[in-house]
């Protein structure tokens, strides 16, 4: 909401404030202060003058030499390229050294050979348009004479002559306080903040024609929706004559942001700045059946609005109609085919109250929030719609801009009941943490137009907002100050405070991650339904169904992942484009699996582990991943992982995958991005990437670490070397080796796997370091060795795997 | 024969003395089976018993001191070698050590750890929920009804018309309310949703913090000690807090509230745009709608609530300069915090 200071100036006085004091003030006491300007503040040294000679220059076809008078005696020379000038016009001088809208400064100088002390202005370059200085040409100067002002004095402040001074304040006005729309309701506020009188004049009821043309005559108004529609008042205003508003009128139009118009259009405009109450003017002679039907619109019904754009209404909007057909969408916008045309002789004032939630859904609906939409469904004040068509009226008069017909229609069907409320200055007190007396506050609720009767408040009816203990200790304490609350401490039963398991276990993960020198990332939840394509995820695959945003800002934000591995993928991506080398990274974050329809998805954490090598020719990066993976499980005690193949997960290598399980149960997946997979992704460079299941990580957790006593006796370590498959696996023989050792196999560690032409095609050897311990003694050589021979016994029965000679 | 002996001592001790002394040839050619000593001391059966002790003592002291004439130089010899070697194995320690990677905690993270520790200190849970979530949750039950034009300030993703992305933490506010019973101190951190395209000040997804504290008797001027404490100790110790009245529907009073500037201390600059104050979050009163939607008798209990943007106060205290940063993830960023 934009405020002019002087138009404020009518209602109270604060002229002794400043502009910057004033907002502060104002935003002090609730009503934000968003920022203020001073206009016409970048106009300098323009004045008006009056051309007392013109005449050709030499030196050019289209320059003219005019001699101006300024009021300041001697004639002041300006050479201009306007062809609209002539003797006795009267302009706006830009005065050398002069400074105008934009930042343009002018100084005099010599034009073609002749000096030229300054600039004749166009109303573009005061920064006006044809709507502000009707009468006025785009392309010319500024003819005063053209613009009713061919008596203004030589030598005055153009500012002055076209009343464009004036501060404006612009408030963030919040949705409880609608009443603050409006230049009476922000000097209510204004009075009150600066503690000075508030002066608002009742508007004057029309004269009385007593020429027995009466409203009856023309109109008849019906509510059809008394819930929709509360109020409806209405006048006639006939041998209408339309033409532009008067200077200060549009100037203050102009000062609040509104376009002017003509005067009938431009006076629904200021009273609905002033009062806050929209208002809608009707062409009589486009309403058929001299009716008003505030009614549903019908399904599929057709309406124009005034910005000619066609709309396809249902039987959730209301609308205004004559006998036949909607002229006006209530509250939100008139049709073109009602609308003020120059022609227009006889007019329809409608001020009237509609239903909040009702006019926001049309609007909505329609796409066409307006002024008028957006002070409606706030909820506005049902008393106000007669002052507001009493001013409407008043201004016609003023005008002179046709003759109001007399009678009034004022259709209120349940006019609204004064809110009275009990007033507890002790439970405020306390509520607040302050101790103000019940007199002090009574005077401050007294000054926001309560009504104060011992310990009863009737609550204004333009502020609907306030209705308990809650409401009225905030209007309390923001005139009061809010910076006066004194801080105390949190009082009352001590509570623990702190994080749950699942929280805790959160935060070892990352500090794990982050001690295996990985940088955590952030990436967005919801990705391109394309993202799935790319990690060349199966057609089929259940992973595909994910949470829909309906009206999503893109396609590339438009589903909730079910893997986070596609986001990993895109910031790996982005590090590659900045040419950031050996990447590794992870992120916490959540995948989203839908449930049923209606009901909430299952928000299901997961840790992702992705990095990149630069120069891996082998399959380093493979082993780094399952390093870190091995790493994280190891620090946060999960144990008894087993690594299995996974060949179908088209993401990865085929070769170079596997799933983590724990007693039978999946943790995770892991390996080396597939190359055609990587090669939808701008990385040169090998990748792999892990996506872990939070909470099965967390299921599968040793709660509390159990000490075991320490080996009180020696080892025996044995080393061997087998030859087998080229197919056999690692940890296929470990577990062959564990289990034929029993109980003595302490540890079994992998040292060397060594592929060549004297092991022979199809087979590798595999040399591993055994350690043997007994619990309860110290183990015999030949114990080790007698274990050591079931070992390999074992493992070439079933694993084929000989030893080494 | 003592002149004999002695005329080996001092032989023996100028060799061992000598530069590049071989300390092991002089041992052998004086003390060794075969050497001059010894064979000095095989001819003393020639001697008569009077010059026996005599000379052996002399003999004696000789050795002695030879072997520790060698002892002492061999340990100089050990030194200077070691010494030698030192100097050999000298490094250029300019040049860089061995990498040990050091990782880095998301600077969203990180600040949302800080906040949350401090709220712990003070007795608060850390409570988490949905971020898919219902209608009700995110709206309704915080007195917004359909319809309300408060919604317009948020602009909200919705999966079907009851379903949406919370557009605010403060959705946990009301799912607490019902699982329990004051007194309740909780801090709710988490993801929040809202149709903003990226620029350098928004992000669709950004990341609150909500605090609810409901018992009996709390205060306004509680809500101000408890967010007094907070910003101490987030922002420094001269830290001041600052409420303005503002609108939420979901509580009344309702207040925006801001620090004092700690770049300036309140003085003006850059950071605060000359204002020596910077808006870091909205709190008030729980609305007595909300209180009684949740199950909790306002006439019996009052409690406060407030949310802040993790996003905003990271990119305050780090002086970040583009929200953009933060979920590139380009790790030149990651690893500066």
């Amino acid at each position: 909401m934009k405020l002019s200071m002087k138009w404020l100036a009518d209602f109270t006085d604060v002229s002794d404030t400043s502009i910057k004091d004033y907002s502060d003030r104002m935003t002090d006491t609730g009503s934000k202060v968003e920022g203020y300007e001073t206009l016409a503040e970048d106009i300098e040294n323009v004045v008006v003058g009056r051309i007392t000679s013109i005449k050709k220059h030499e030196n050019s076809d289209h320059l003219q030499i005019c001699m101006l008078d300024c009021g300041t005696g001697a004639d002041i020379q300006i050479v201009t390229g306007a062809q609209n000038v002539f003797e006795g016009a009267v302009v706006p001088v830009a005065k050398a050294p002069a400074k105008l809208p934009g930042g343009i400064t002018i100084k005099a100088g010599k034009l073609r050979g002749v000096e030229s002390n300054g600039m004749l202005c166009s109303i573009a370059e005061l920064g006006l348009t044809l709507h502000d200085m009707p009468g006025a040409i785009e392309d010319g100067i500024l003819i005063l004479n053209d613009v009713g002002l061919a008596d203004a004095e030589p030598g005055a402040d153009i500012r002055d002559v076209l009343m464009l001074r004036d501060d404006v304040v612009e408030f963030e006005i919040t949705s409880n306080r609608p009443d603050c729309l409006s230049v009476i309701g922000l000097a209510r506020e204004s009075a009150v903040s600066f503690d000075r009188a508030l002066n608002v004049p009742q508007p004057k009821k029309p004269t009385p024609k007593n020429d027995g043309d009466k409203i009856e005559n023309y109109l008849n108004v019906e509510i059809r929706e008394p819930s929709l529609c509360y109020r409806y008042s209405a006048r006639v205003v006939k041998n209408v004559k339309i033409e532009p508003s008067p200077l200060w009128l549009r100037m203050r139009l102009r000062a609040a942001g509104v376009r002017p118009i003509s005067n009938i259009v431009d006076i629904t405009n200021y009273v609905m700045l002033e009062y806050g109450q929209p208002m809608h003017a009707f062409d009589y002679a486009c309403l058929d059946g001299s009716r008003i039907v505030v009614r549903r619109a019908e399904e599929g019904e057709k309406f124009v609005s005034l910005d000619s754009v066609p709309h396809t209404l249902d039987d959730t909007m209301l609308v205004i109609a004559d006998a036949k057909k909607p002229v006006a969408l209530a509250g939100v916008m008139g049709g073109e085919n009602s609308e003020i045309t120059d022609g227009t002789k006889t007019v329809v004032f409608e001020s009237a109250m509609f239903n909040g939630p009702s006019v926001r859904v049309s609007a909505k609906k329609l796409g066409m929030r307006t002024e008028s939409s957006s002070r409606f469904e706030k909820g506005l004040d049902r008393e106000q719609t007669m002052a507001a068509l009493d001013r409407a009226c008043e201004l016609v008069e003023l005008l002179g801009a046709g003759e109001i017909v007399d009678g009034t229609i004022d259709e209120y069907p349940a006019p609204s009941v004064p809110y009275v409320m009990d007033l507890d200055a002790d439970r405020i007190n306390a509520f607040l943490g302050v101790h103000l007396t019940e007199e002090y506050m009574k005077e401050i609720l007294t000054s926001l137009h309560f009504g104060v009767d011992g310990k009863k408040l009737t609550v204004p009816t333009f502020r609907d907002d306030v209705r308990c203990m809650s409401d009225v200790s905030e209007e309390v304490l923001r005139i009061y100050g809010y910076t006066k609350i004194e801080s105390a401490p949190l009082m009352g039963v001590t509570t623990q405070g702190g994080r749950t398991a699942r929280q805790q276990f959160e935060i070892a993960i990352r500090d794990t991650l982050t001690g295996l020198g990985m940088c955590e990332a952030e990436t967005f939840s919801f990705i391109s339904p394309k993202f799935y394509d790319k990690i060349r995820m199966a057609e089929d695959d259940p992973r595909r169904e994910s949470v829909v945003i309906t009206n999503p800002l893109g396609e590339d934000t438009s589903i909730m992942r079910t893997t986070a591995i596609p986001s990993m993928l895109k910031v790996l991506e982005n590090n590659a484009a900045v040419k950031n080398r050996d990447v590794s990274l992870f992120e916490i974050g959540n995948v989203y699996i839908p449930h049923g329809k209606g009901e909430l998805p299952e928000e299901a954490r997961r840790v992702v582990i992705g990095i990149y090598q630069n120069d891996d020719k082998t399959d380093r990066t493979f082993f780094t991943l399952k390093g870190s993976v091995e790493a994280v499980l190891a620090a946060l005690r999960v144990k008894n992982a087993e690594y299995a193949p996974c060949t179908t997960e088209n993401a990865f290598h085929p070769g170079r995958c596997a799933v983590v399980t724990v007693d039978g149960k999946q943790v995770g997946i892991f390996g080396q991005i597939h190359p055609l997979t990587i090669a939808n992704y701008n990385i040169d460079a090998v990748t792999a990437v892990a996506e872990l299941d939070f909470e099965a990580l967390f299921e599968a957790r040793e709660v509390m670490p159990e000490y075991k006593q320490l080996p009180k006796y020696p080892a025996l370590e044995r080393d061997f070397s087998f030859v087998c498959d080229e197919e056999q696996t690692v940890g296929v023989l470990e577990s062959c080796m564990k289990r034929a050792g029993g109980a003595l196999v302490e540890s079994v560690r992998l040292f060397d796997i060594y592929r060549g032409p004297q092991i022979g095609e199809g087979k590798k050897s595999v040399s591993f370091a055994m350690m043997l311990r007994a619990a309860d003694r110290t183990l015999t050589d030949e114990e080790a060795d007698s274990t050591v021979k079931k070992i390999l016994k074992k493992l070439e029965a079933e694993c084929g795997a000989v030893l080494r000679s | 024969m003592k002149e004999t002996l002695l005329k080996i001592r001092e032989e023996a001790l100028s060799q061992i003395r000598a530069t590049d002394a071989d300390l092991e040839a002089i041992r052998i050619r004086y003390l060794g089976k075969k050497g001059e000593l010894t064979a000095v001391l095989r001819g003393m059966g020639q001697l008569t018993p009077e010059e026996r002790p005599v000379v052996g003592q002399i003999a004696n002291e000789v050795r002695e001191a030879i072997e520790a004439e060698l002892t002492a130089r061999a340990e100089e010899q050990k030194a200077a070698e070691l010494d030698a070697r030192l100097v050999k194995e000298k490094v250029d320690v300019t040049v860089p050590g061995t990498p040990a990677l050091v990782g880095h905690v998301h600077p969203i993270a990180r600040i949302q750890r800080e906040m949350e520790e401090i709220f712990i200190g003070m007795g608060f849970d850390i409570v988490e929920g949905p971020e898919v979530e219902y209608d009700y949750y995110n709206f309704q039950a915080l007195n917004i009804p359909p319809d309300h034009p408060a919604r317009d300030t948020q602009d909200t993703f919705y999966i079907s018309e009851n379903i949406l992305l919370r557009t605010q933490t403060s959705s946990v506010q009301a799912r607490t309310m019902e699982t329990r019973k004051p007194p309740i101190r909780i801090v709710s951190p988490g993801r929040v949703y809202r149709s903003d395209a990226v620029d350098a000040t928004h992000s669709p997804l950004f990341h609150q913090m909500e605090g609810l504290v409901i018992d009996k008797g709390v205060t306004m001027g509680n809500l101000k000690g408890a967010l007094e404490m907070f910003a101490q100790t987030m922002f420094g110790a001269e830290t001041k807090v600052r409420f303005r009245p503002h609108h939420f529907p979901f509580t009344e009073p309702s207040a925006e509230v801001d620090v004092s500037c700690f770049a300036c201390g309140g003085k003006g600059c850059r950071l605060c745009k000359g204002e020596g104050w910077i808006e870091i979050l909205g709190a008030g009163m729980v609305h007595p709608n909300v209180l009684t939607m949740g199950g909790i008798d306002p006439e019996e209990y009052s409690g406060f609530a407030f949310g802040m943007g993790i996003e905003r106060i990271a990119m305050l205290k780090y002086h970040i300069d583009d929200m953009r940063h933060l979920y590139e993830n380009d790790v030149r960023f990651l690893t500066q915090f």
